[in-house]
This record gives structure tokens, C-alpha cells and sequence, in this order.
């Protein structure tokens, strides 16, 4: 068992584009869930649009890098808005459920051979990176130490997500305490009183929605810029994950999406190395190394119930201000 | 309690008199009307819930809304506010026709309303709940909103208006504390105080009184009578008819969706349509002396309910025989 690398790996992923990636999403969750009150169960639809909207346009239309961002988000407002149209009169639960569907409806388009010229089907897409690279402004070579050793490329990554990231966590923070994110603070109490004291809560909901989905349209991006966009990962178990995540770290907070997704990303990784190596020296004998990756998983979803039940307001989450406990 | 225990009022100010025109009937025409009413109804499957033909509510002054549970109150209180949609009718408010308007709009008007459920907003402190009253907020607007130097001096006047109204309503040691931590009576005035600070000019309050202790009670009459004084207009539901009594002007009561009659409280409560649909003849009789758990006089209108009761109790005790 090699430690050092299971550690490696381990910090490592701490600043991952996939962490960044996810705590995009979140932070996108925290717009929507913890403070609108929106259960938007469909995260894995944005984040898919945001990173097929950049990789076809691409790929297809020939666009610059930040082009293909744009389309990215720009398809992630019109979701945001199709969705959010009929559905923003649906109370809680049913949104849950309309949304999950647009979710899979979503992934299903994306999946379909019909379109694979443009969307690559079961293979994804991948090759994007030409655009984005040429405008790396960090000479070729490797940076860095310990485990946070990366190339040219890797540093480019790295560093433009984190940027996006500080500045999502900037507007978050903007809009939040200003009067805006009083209403939508008291949409989440209770939209008929803040209906019946003059304020267009379907708008609102709307902008929220909006908001938010382009935040999660960037964690698409982010997630997918390094390497492919493969459909198996928009899956609604990504959205739970997302959800993981912000529970961790605290729904109604700034910092508790990112902190829970980089010690989301940090213990999957953790455990994901160490299982394998605890089954290979003996440690475990009753699983196969396959086995262990499934337990990380199943791991997941018993620290989801934990964290619901005993620590609902996540790691920075005011205690007061328990987004279940109503 | 009987009229004569209720709690002296401290000073007992004037009703305003002279509302209507004519002669006194249900959908008399008033003198200076703020919402008027035409051919309102509101049905859910085969029940009508609401049927008014014609009502007006007179401006600044203190209008219950009386009736049965049942009567179709808060339907019609949710129906003029724009939260539930009329199969048909059309009212106005103020001169500006309400009928298809969204709560937001409505409100927007000036006509401002508390709910039968008090609706605190939990997880905001007492002091955001009151802020987020205030109309025409400059940083509600995302994008303005990012920028604070556009909206902080505007929210300081609104905090200073805030800190004023909650220091009236005794809440301003609460002001930093969640909503959530107030109780059911601090939560009506919190709900009140907040509904004043968008400077509404109607007030319509669901059931003010209902789960607030005694000792709560005089000050938020108080609250709404002065409501009257800063010309305001106020139109409430309420069961509590000593509460009617004491500070409406005008009382108008629904049976089965209809307005069955309407009138200054004191004529109101001797119409005989009123005393059957809604008061009933044994109003102020004390249900303890009719029993014969509590010694007590009986006025006539009691005794004629104990030989009811009586009569009640040798019938049901028949059908126990008869069934056996």
C-alpha cells in the first residue's frame, strides 16, 4: 500500500477542475435550494448544457473558447426560462419531479444517435481544446509541488476556474445581501407573503432560477474543459451529488457549497484509493477491489442521511437557520 | 364572558357615523366608497363559496366582515386581494378596476392584507421581515442590487421607518432575533407592523384576534383603531364579536357567500337575519349557567336555551331506550 500516493491523489483532487466543477454547481444550488427554497433536482441538466452548449459550438461552429462559454450559459438561461415558465407556480415537491424529468429529457437528447453528428451520442465529445490552450498565457513546463504538480495546461485550467469560481461566489455574495436577496430569502419562508406585500415572486423565482443555472452551466464548462464532455456523467446521481456537496457544506451559505465540494471531492478520492489498497493487502477480505468502489457510493448516500438528520445547516451553516427543520 | 366583563376600553374613541347613503340594506350604497364591488363569485365545483351582488366598503373607516364558518369571508378577502381568481365579477379599488390582477399589482395599490395563518417569515430577523415591507426598494433589482451605494441610503430610510413601527408594536427588543423565535401573538403584530410599512392605504386583516391572549388584545385593538387615525381604511374578518363591537363602524355579514345584511355594529347585531344565520338567540347566554355548573342568574333568552337543552337531553335519552 502506498500511502504517499493515496495522499497525493488525495490533495490533489482538492483543487481539481472537477471540484471546481462541482462547486460551480453548488454554488448554483445554494441560489437555488438554499435560498430561493427551489428543490431543483435537475443540476445535471445545466451543467450538461453548459458543457455540450461550449463543446459543440465549438467543435461545430467553429467558435472561440469564451464563444462557446457563452452559448454554454446563453442555453442555460433559455433552460432556465423554458423550465421555469410552467413550472415556478408548482409548489416544492412538484418541481422536484418536474425537474428531475427535464433532467433525463435533457441527458436523453444528448445521449440520442439521432443527433450525433453534434452531440457524439454514448462517445461524448472531446478535441475542444485547441482555443482555450492558445490563449494559456503560462509557458510550457511543469509547475508546482507535491501533489499539486501540473503542467502549463493543467495550471490554465486550474486557475481560470478557480477565477470563475471567486467570481460567482462574488455575485452570489452581491446579490444576496442586498434588499433582492431579502425577497428571495422570504420567498423560501413563505411566497404569499412576500406576494401580498408587492413583490412578483414569479419573477423572482425566475431570476433565481436563471442565476443559478448559470452557475451550473460553468461548472459544466469547468468540469468538461480539461478533458471530454462523456454523457455518463449527467446523470441524476450528479445532481444528488451536487446536492451532497451543499448539504456538507452549509444551503444557505457562499463558502459551505465550495468547502463541502472540495471535502466531497477530497473524501472520494480518499476513498476511492484507499479501499482498493485496504482489499489488495487483506484488510477487507470480505470485497473485491470492484466492490470497494461501489461501497464508496453507497458511502455517499449514509453520510446524506446523517448529515440531513443530525447536521442539517451543513459545516457553516448558521445553527438557527435550518433550511429543514421549518 | 358576557358583554358586561369584557375589558373597559381606556379611552373609547368615537366610531365614524354617517358611511352609507339610503336607506340601510345589503349592498347600500356609501358615501365614499374605496372598493366597490359588482356580481363577485367564486365557485369550487358545486359549492358556491362566493355570490355577491353588490358591495361597497367605506373609505376610512372600520369595516367587519362577519359570518358562519363557511360563510365564504376568506374567499372574498382572497378574492379582492387578487390571491384567488372570481368565475366572474369585476371590483374596484381606489378607482383602479382589480379584477384579473395578480396580489403583487393589487398590493402594489395600496391595498395591503395579513392572513388568517399568520405568515412570519421564519429564518429572516424581525427587523428584515419589516424591511422587506417597504415599496418600491431600489436594490430589488438584481443588478441594482449588486451595487450599494444605489440602495443604501434609501434602506436606511426604510430601517429607520422599521425601528419606529416596531418600537409601536413593542417588538423593537426583538428586532435582531428570527421571526421564528416570536410567539403566535408577536407574530400577528410582527405580520401587521410589516404589512404597514409598504403605507398602505387598506388594511385587511384575516382573523386578527384569533390566538392572541387578552392581555395582547387591547393593544393591537388599539393598533388598529389608530390605523383609522393616520387615515387609513381597515376592513377585517373576525369571530370575536366584542372585538366587532367595540372598534368597527360598519359591520357586513355573509351567510352562504352572500351578504345577508350590513350596518353600524350595534344595528347589526339586533337584525333578526343576523341573530339567526350567524350570532344565534342564546349569544350572550353563559353556557356554564345553562348547564348548572356554575350558579348564576338566568336572563330569559337562558332559560328558554336550559328548556331546550332539556328537552335535547330527555329526546336523546329516549332514543337510548328505544334503541336498546
Amino acid at each position: 500500500m502506498d500511502i504517499l500516493q493515496i495522499l497525493s491523489n488525495t490533495g490533489s483532487s482538492l483543487i481539481a477542475p472537477a471540484t471546481i466543477g462541482y462547486a460551480l454547481a453548488a454554488l448554483g444550488l445554494a441560489m437555488h435550494f438554499g435560498f430561493t427554497g427551489l428543490l431543483n433536482m435537475g443540476v445535471a441538466a445545466f451543467m450538461a448544457i453548459g458543457a455540450y452548449g461550449y463543446a459543440i459550438s465549438i467543435l461545430t461552429f467553429g467558435f472561440p473558447w469564451w464563444g462557446g462559454m457563452l452559448v454554454g450559459v446563453g442555453g442555460s438561461i433559455v433552460f432556465a426560462l423554458i423550465l421555469g415558465i410552467p413550472t415556478l407556480r408548482l409548489r416544492g415537491d412538484y418541481l422536484a419531479i418536474v425537474t428531475i424529468a427535464a433532467a433525463e429529457v435533457v441527458r436523453l437528447l444528448f445521449l440520442t444517435t439521432t443527433f450525433d453528428e453534434y452531440t457524439g451520442s454514448a462517445d461524448g465529445l472531446s478535441g475542444y481544446h485547441a482555443s482555450f490552450r492558445s490563449f494559456n498565457p503560462i509557458p510550457d513546463g511543469t509547475y508546482g509541488f507535491g501533489p499539486w504538480e501540473y503542467n502549463a495546461n493543467g495550471w490554465w485550467v486550474r486557475i481560470f476556474g478557480i477565477t470563475i469560481l471567486a467570481i460567482c461566489a462574488l455575485i452570489l455574495w452581491a446579490v444576496m445581501r442586498s434588499p433582492w436577496g431579502r425577497v428571495i430569502k422570504g420567498i423560501r419562508e413563505d411566497e404569499d407573503a412576500v406576494r401580498a406585500l408587492g413583490k412578483n415572486v414569479f419573477s423572482y423565482k425566475l431570476q433565481s432560477l436563471m442565476l443559478g443555472g448559470v452557475f451550473g452551466a460553468m461548472g459544466g464548462i469547468i468540469y468538461a474543459l480539461p478533458a471530454s464532455v462523456n454523457p455518463g456523467v449527467y446523470v441524476t446521481s450528479l445532481t444528488f451529488f451536487v446536492y451532497t456537496a451543499l448539504l456538507l457544506g452549509g444551503a444557505a451559505t457562499i463558502f459551505g457549497p465550495i468547502i463541502g465540494s472540495v471535502i466531497f471531492w477530497g473524501v472520494q478520492t480518499l476513498l476511492s484509493n484507499l479501499l482498493p489498497a485496504l482489499v489488495n493487502i487483506g484488510v477487507l477480505p470480505f470485497m473485491t477491489t470492484t466492490q470497494s468502489q461501489t461501497v464508496r457510493f453507497i458511502l455517499v448516500g449514509v453520510a446524506l442521511m446523517l448529515l440531513v438528520i443530525y447536521r442539517p445547516q451543513g459545516i457553516l451553516g448558521n445553527k438557527k437557520e435550518l433550511t429543514f427543520v421549518k | 364572558m358576557s358583554s358586561k366583563d369584557a375589558p373597559a376600553a381606556p379611552a373609547e374613541r368615537k366610531k365614524t357615523t354617517g358611511l352609507h347613503k339610503g336607506d340601510i340594506a345589503p349592498g347600500v350604497a356609501k358615501v365614499d366608497p374605496i372598493i366597490i364591488a359588482d356580481g363577485i363569485r367564486r365557485t369550487f365545483g358545486g359549492l358556491t363559496a362566493v355570490n355577491v351582488d353588490h358591495v361597497e366598503i367605506p373609505r376610512n373607516a372600520i369595516t367587519a366582515l362577519i359570518g358562519p364558518n363557511g360563510a365564504g369571508k376568506t374567499t372574498l378577502f382572497n378574492l379582492l386581494t387578487g390571491f384567488d381568481k372570481p368565475d366572474e365579477g369585476k371590483w374596484t379599488f381606489d378607482g383602479h378596476a382589480l379584477a384579473g390582477m395578480g396580489a403583487h399589482k393589487v398590493a402594489r395599490l395600496g391595498q395591503v392584507r395579513t392572513f388568517q395563518l399568520t405568515k412570519a417569515l421564519g429564518l429572516l430577523t424581525v427587523l428584515e421581515n419589516m424591511k422587506l415591507g417597504a415599496k418600491d426598494q431600489i436594490g430589488e433589482n438584481i443588478f441594482r442590487g449588486m451595487i450599494p451605494s444605489l440602495w443604501r441610503k434609501q434602506e436606511a430610510e426604510i430601517e429607520e421607518r422599521a425601528i419606529v413601527l416596531l418600537k409601536k408594536f413593542k417588538l423593537d427588543a426583538k428586532s435582531s432575533d428570527f421571526a421564528a423565535s416570536l410567539s403566535g401573538g408577536q407574530r400577528k403584530l410582527l405580520e401587521m407592523a410589516r404589512a404597514l410599512m409598504s403605507q398602505p392605504t387598506l388594511v385587511m386583516l384575516d382573523e386578527p384576534m384569533a390566538g392572541v391572549n387578552p392581555a395582547l388584545t387591547q393593544s393591537l385593538l388599539d393598533h388598529i383603531l389608530d390605523l383609522k387615525d393616520e387615515g387609513m381604511t381597515v376592513l377585517f374578518v373576525e369571530h370575536d364579536m366584542h372585538m366587532v363591537r367595540h372598534i368597527a363602524d360598519w359591520v357586513i355579514v355573509m351567510a352562504e357567500g352572500q351578504v345577508v345584511a350590513e350596518g353600524p355594529p350595534d344595528q347589526v347585531m339586533k337584525d333578526q337575519a343576523v341573530i339567526d344565520a350567524y350570532l344565534g338567540s342564546h349569544q350572550d347566554v353563559d353556557l356554564g349557567i345553562v348547564t348548572g355548573r356554575i350558579e348564576g342568574e338566568l336572563n330569559t333568552a337562558a332559560i328558554d336555551l336550559a328548556e331546550e337543552v332539556k328537552d335535547l337531553d330527555a329526546n336523546i335519552a329516549k332514543g337510548k331506550e328505544t334503541g336498546k
